[in-house]
């Protein structure tokens, strides 16, 4: 029975797949490679084909790209229905259908949520609502703030020294541009590196003027008599007079949508089984519904089937291809989704790259290189083992220490490696901050152990 | 067994036409050690790979000379010079490799390469204008030898005037190269090479000098006069730097400009596809160095630990070859791995090698053996092979046809 459901689903069962950008798109790309011939239909808020947004915060912002091609090569033909410019605003499981927010209905046999993520936007809606205030996410985001940057605003200040909130103070240095970053914790990329390695990130900002002002917080955002953004006001009682101001607090996950359908969906984004399959509220997988890209949540048998949120470009794309072939396939051809976790990012002219999971690692070893010299390989190590590794200007190394922490392999580094100095010899506190203390946006978020020990405590969703 | 070990088959010249018979044996052994003292032999793909990356892995000539004389050791000589950045280990290896490639490549060169893409053309279509009436040639000495050459004068900022002084010195050098060769050169051949080095490292100061007061648009200038957070290059760096570049850079690009006219002489559907279609050349070019790759193994690496690889401890000290060319035809990794094919969905390979040492010259070899081949195709009226297999050099590392005859019937 199970067999003829798949077989008829191949050939003529529809489809739909709500979120356009890049799980999406390489979705439903992998949904007509591997021979589905039915009825597939994308659905996304936004106006345009699926587009790249990594530039975005780059080189889009710096002139050398335009925010309006960065369209995402196409690498098969996906023969899809596209509703564009139309977010979905509802799911009934039952019936199979989604609504969305025009008030059409779509039917579906399968369905794959891929919503990802929307920037954080500034909490004080009158504050927000001036100008001169971006959030970056959208190529009409990066659009806007080209423009201004361009124009050449007398400061700009960023909210959050996150890798976007980074990336922007680096394009505004290298435009010239004066520039003013606040961070909660006490250096840029804590979250997601830990302080050991912030510490770098904190220096390179400075020494390439950046006025990096570390453990404050914005209180408010003032305008002038005719609503223009003018002076930003800090936790420490300062005040910096900016006439831009980029709020970069970290993401939210497209979820509300799914309020009441009795999907397991909430502000954490989809718990899904690691063949992507999404769980109901009461933790019970669903047959019908797979979830892709920033907006999925995972276990990863590498990291003790953690729950691992990653809003990574890589795992998009991996996430997006094993859900379109379990879609399609019988249960005993599925495969489970052990990305290893992979990200990167440049700024002030340096390339950081990083494989695993930093934040679970409890201690840093510099394996290679140097901090002082801020090109070096670091190793995280949590309960003797390798679990993450990331480099500064240092990425050709880092194929190895992915295969070591595939390999659960010892830490601390005992054995010797190329240009290991002497303050790489012994472990360090690779100091995140405590999980316990709010904090805006990592990279990824851990949650949960094993799906056999999960709890059913279900949080309807508050964003 | 009754057979000569693994090693000797590798560099035995019997074996120069087709080696990959010997190769698909060696990867039955994925790590083999024939012999104490010997190396230690890796011929599957990921094995090579991972290698490659390995931070445990070094190409420091003085660990290699402490790890003790092989078959193919020293076939580089300095001549009095510091060893360049593909024998050195990080940090020293680093800081060269980013001055030299701040001369060369992008952020700070993005268009010193594609720049002499016209230049390329040029070259291209006076060699092969010059075959003239000729319906039988040597690709060897009339183009893929000439060719390369000329580019890297041009880049290195070599007048043309002197372009046929610079080459009568490389040519006596890059003999020299082969250990095969060098063994056997008389006296006279070694009192010639030694001129020559000794000629072409006056004629390189004298241009670095003139550089370092005035600089050009070319690469000595870039070099001698790099000023960056790395700091400066001394005299010995930038000279020991520009003789890497020619003698590296030289051999390798004849043997795969050489090797891609043999493959697609033994493979007329696709030189036809290429004469129709030069944009296939980026394909033909990767697969080839799938294929044929022009360097086909590396030799000088050693560990610094104990390795292990699937199960064998390689211990600290060891010299370790990576047999690149048998990795490029791992079943394990490529489909039909025998197969030259250039609409593979995924054409990759170690023919540049992967990691820190990765070929520091493969965005100008690649475009120079693009530009060559579809020329090639496009230009020779019915070309054939002369002989198959044609004579081969005696290098084993640095594989490639010594002569390759072809006949055609004309040129368009």
């Amino acid at each position: 029975m199970a067999a003829d459901y798949v077989e008829w689903l191949r050939r003529e069962g529809r489809i739909v797949i709500v979120g356009a950008s890049l799980a999406g798109l390489r979705a439903a790309e992998t949904l007509r490679a591997e021979g589905f011939a039915g009825e597939l239909t994308l659905i996304g808020d936004e106006p345009y084909e699926p587009y790249d947004r990594p530039p975005l915060s780059k080189s889009v912002l710096l002139g050398k790209a335009s925010p309006h091609h960065t369209e995402l090569p196409h690498r098969w033909e996906t023969d899809a229905k596209w509703r564009l410019g139309v977010a979905a605003a509802g799911l009934d499981l039952t019936a199979r259908r989604v609504r969305l927010a025009d008030g059409d209905e779509v039917e579906f046999d399968r369905l794959l949520i891929a919503t990802g993520v929307r920037a954080r936007p500034w909490p004080k809606e009158e504050e927000a609502r001036l100008e001169g205030v971006f959030l970056l996410r959208t190529r009409e985001d990066a659009a806007a703030l080209y423009r201004r940057l361009k124009a050449g605003p007398r400061r700009v200040f960023v909210i959050g020294a996150g890798f976007a909130g980074s990336e922007v103070a680096s394009a505004c240095r290298e435009s010239g541009i004066p520039v003013t970053v606040a961070e909660r914790a006490g250096a840029p990329l804590v979250g997601a590196l830990g302080g050991v390695v912030g510490a770098v990130a904190a220096d390179l900002q400075t020494e390439n003027g950046v006025d990096l002002r570390t453990h404050v917080t914005v209180t408010a955002l003032e305008g002038d008599s005719v609503g223009r953004v003018r002076a930003v006001h800090l936790s420490d009682e300062t005040v910096v007079e900016a006439d831009v101001v980029v709020v970069s607090l970290g993401s939210v996950r497209n979820t509300e949508w799914l309020t009441g359908s009795g999907l397991g969906a909430g502000p954490r984004g989809i718990a899904c089984d690691a063949g992507c399959r999404a769980f109901d509220f009461r933790g019970i997988v669903t047959d019908d519904v797979f979830v892709a890209g920033d907006v999925a949540r995972s276990p990863h048998a590498l990291f003790g089937y953690q729950f691992l949120s990653l809003e990574h470009w890589g795992n998009a794309v991996a996430q997006a291809e094993t859900a379109a072939h379990n879609m399609i396939c019988h249960g005993a051809e599925r495969r489970p989704h052990l990305w290893m976790p992979a990200f990167w990012s440049s700024m002030f002219g340096v390339n950081i790259k990083s494989v695993g999971v930093p934040p679970m690692g409890e201690q840093l070893m510099i394996t290679q290189g140097s901090l002082a010299e801020r090109r070096f390989v670091g190793v995280y190590g949590c309960k003797g083992r390798i679990v993450a590794a990331v480099t500064f200007d240092n990425a050709r190394w880092l194929e190895f220490y992915q295969r070591q922490i595939e390999r659960g392999a010892p830490f601390p580094v005992e054995y010797p490696t190329l240009d290991r100095r002497p303050e790489g010899r012994r472990p360090v506190d690779a100091d995140f901050p405590d999980p316990s203390l709010p904090t805006h946006g990592p990279m990824v978020t851990l949650s949960g152990y094993s799906p056999a020990d999960q709890q059913l405590v279900f949080h309807p969703a508050r964003h | 067994m009754p057979h000569a070990s693994m090693t000797r088959r590798i560099t035995d010249f019997a074996n120069r036409a087709d080696p990959y018979p010997v190769y698909e044996e060696l990867r039955s052994t994925p790590v083999l050690h024939e012999e104490e003292g010997g190396p230690y032999i890796i011929s599957s793909y990921y094995d090579i790979k991972a290698l490659l990356h390995d931070p445990r892995v070094s190409s420091d000539a003085a660990n290699l000379a402490a790890a003790g004389d092989d078959a193919l050791a020293s076939t580089e000589e300095t001549g009095g010079l510091p060893p360049s950045f593909l024998r050195l280990d990080p940090p020293e290896h680093d800081r060269l490799r980013r001055i030299a490639n701040s001369a060369f490549g992008p952020p700070h060169r993005p268009r010193r390469i594609d720049g002499l893409r016209g230049q390329m053309r040029e070259i291209v279509t006076e060699l092969i204008d010059a075959f003239g009436d000729a319906r039988e040639i040597d690709v060897v000495d009339r183009f893929a030898y000439p060719f390369p050459v000329t580019v890297i004068c041009r880049l290195l900022g070599v007048p043309r005037e002197d372009e046929p002084r610079f080459r009568a010195w490389v040519d006596p050098l890059v003999a020299t190269l082969d250990p095969e060769t060098r063994r056997g050169t008389d006296a006279d051949a070694a009192t010639a090479a030694r001129e020559a080095r000794m000629q072409l490292g006056m004629y390189l100061s004298g241009l670095v000098e003139e550089r370092a007061g005035e600089p050009r648009d070319d690469l000595l200038s870039d070099l001698v006069n790099s000023r960056g957070p790395d700091g400066s290059l001394t005299m010995m760096e930038v000279l020991s730097t520009a003789v890497l570049l020619l003698i590296a850079g030289h051999e390798t690009t004849v043997n795969l400009i050489t090797n891609g006219m043999l493959t697609l002489l033994r493979h007329p559907e696709i030189l036809r596809r290429l004469r129709e279609d030069p944009g296939l050349s980026v394909n033909i070019v990767e697969e080839l160095l799938r294929y044929e790759p022009p360097v086909q193994l590396v030799p000088q690496r050693t560990c610094i630990a104990d390795i292990e690889v699937r199960g064998v401890t390689i211990p600290k000290g060891s010299r370790i070859w990576l047999v690149l060319a048998a990795g490029n035809r791992d079943p394990e990794r490529f489909e039909d791995p025998g197969r030259f094919d250039p609409d593979r969905g995924d054409i990759q390979h170690l023919g540049f090698g992967s990691g820190i040492h990765s070929c520091f010259g493969a965005p100008l070899a690649r475009l120079e053996t693009q530009i060559a081949l579809s020329e090639l195709a496009r230009r020779l009226v019915d070309p054939r092979l002369v002989e198959d297999p044609p004579p081969y050099r005696p290098n084993a590392v640095l594989r490639g046809p010594r002569h390759l005859g072809i006949a055609f019937e004309g040129l368009r």
